[in-house]
């Protein structure tokens, strides 16, 4: 179990470079303002890259965690 | 002592005021390489920054312009000089080589196999997310004369711009981010 309420599964498993930013960015509008997505990825790259996508797009990752698949959990801020 | 402070805000402003304007969150990319894998590059940079929300223009010149070819489309009325050069650069996207590693076909062909088994983006892939993602393709008018590149022949991307160096400049001038690839 996740220590967050989750709005949305985005499972984007198998998909590397630059896919997991390009599908972040068109599904975060899928959900309200403070909610959170928990992305399921592979890409061990996007634990660099959703807090850098996050920083400039002015949202948040609150957390992630390590494993098969990679969890991250972004919230929408804006 | 007595200060003039009204006097002071007044220059102040007027300074701040006369400063140029800011840098826009944007990336303004010249694709000047032909090679697959520096286009690879060019596209995955360009669509990851339009998913970060950035305004993306690039400019297609000299090389990079082969790419942006449509291998079904022909157009005719060109001169000896310009037909020779249609045969000898690519006929779009899908037929550039690796800057190295080529192998007479054999290493470009490799890695598009490569591609396909990670489940890498292709080109055509990068090109219709590049659309989605709002990146804005501007074409270097004098390298499409010069290749003898006629309009008629290139992919269709929304609002295609033809244009020079100014255009480029200026979009380079308030971006975050400028690359030459």
């Amino acid at each position: 179990m996740s220590a967050y309420t989750v709005a949305k599964v985005l499972d984007l498993k198998g998909l590397p470079c630059p896919m997991p930013v390009v599908k972040m960015s068109q599904e975060i509008g899928s959900v309200a303002v403070g909610e959170i997505i928990e992305v399921l990825t592979t890409d061990p790259g996007s634990l660099s890259d959703f807090p850098a996508w996050a920083s400039t797009t002015g949202n948040e990752v609150l957390g992630s965690e390590q494993g098969d698949p990679i969890k991250i959990y972004v919230k929408r801020c804006k | 002592m007595s200060v003039d402070v009204t006097q002071q805000l007044a220059e102040l402003q007027a300074k701040v005021e006369a400063l140029p304007p800011g840098k826009k969150n944007k990336l303004s990319m010249v694709v000047f390489s032909g090679d697959l894998d520096k286009m690879l590059a060019a596209m995955i940079i360009a669509t990851g920054a339009g998913a970060m929300g950035m305004e993306v223009v690039q400019f297609f010149t000299f090389w990079g312009t082969a790419a942006l070819r449509d291998p079904a489309k022909q157009a005719g009325g060109k001169d000896l000089m310009s037909t020779m050069f249609g045969w000898m650069l690519p006929t779009g996207r899908n037929k550039l080589q690796l800057s190295q590693m080529h192998m007479a076909g054999m290493g470009t062909a490799m890695l598009k196999d490569l591609m396909k088994k990670k489940n890498t983006a292709s080109l055509d892939q990068l090109f219709e997310i590049a659309q989605m993602v709002g990146v804005k393709i501007k074409v270097c008018e004098m390298s499409m004369d010069l290749m003898g590149f006629q309009r008629s022949e290139l992919i269709d991307y929304p609002d295609v711009e033809f244009c020079g160096v100014a255009t480029f400049l200026a979009d380079a001038n308030d971006s975050s981010v400028q690359l030459f690839l």
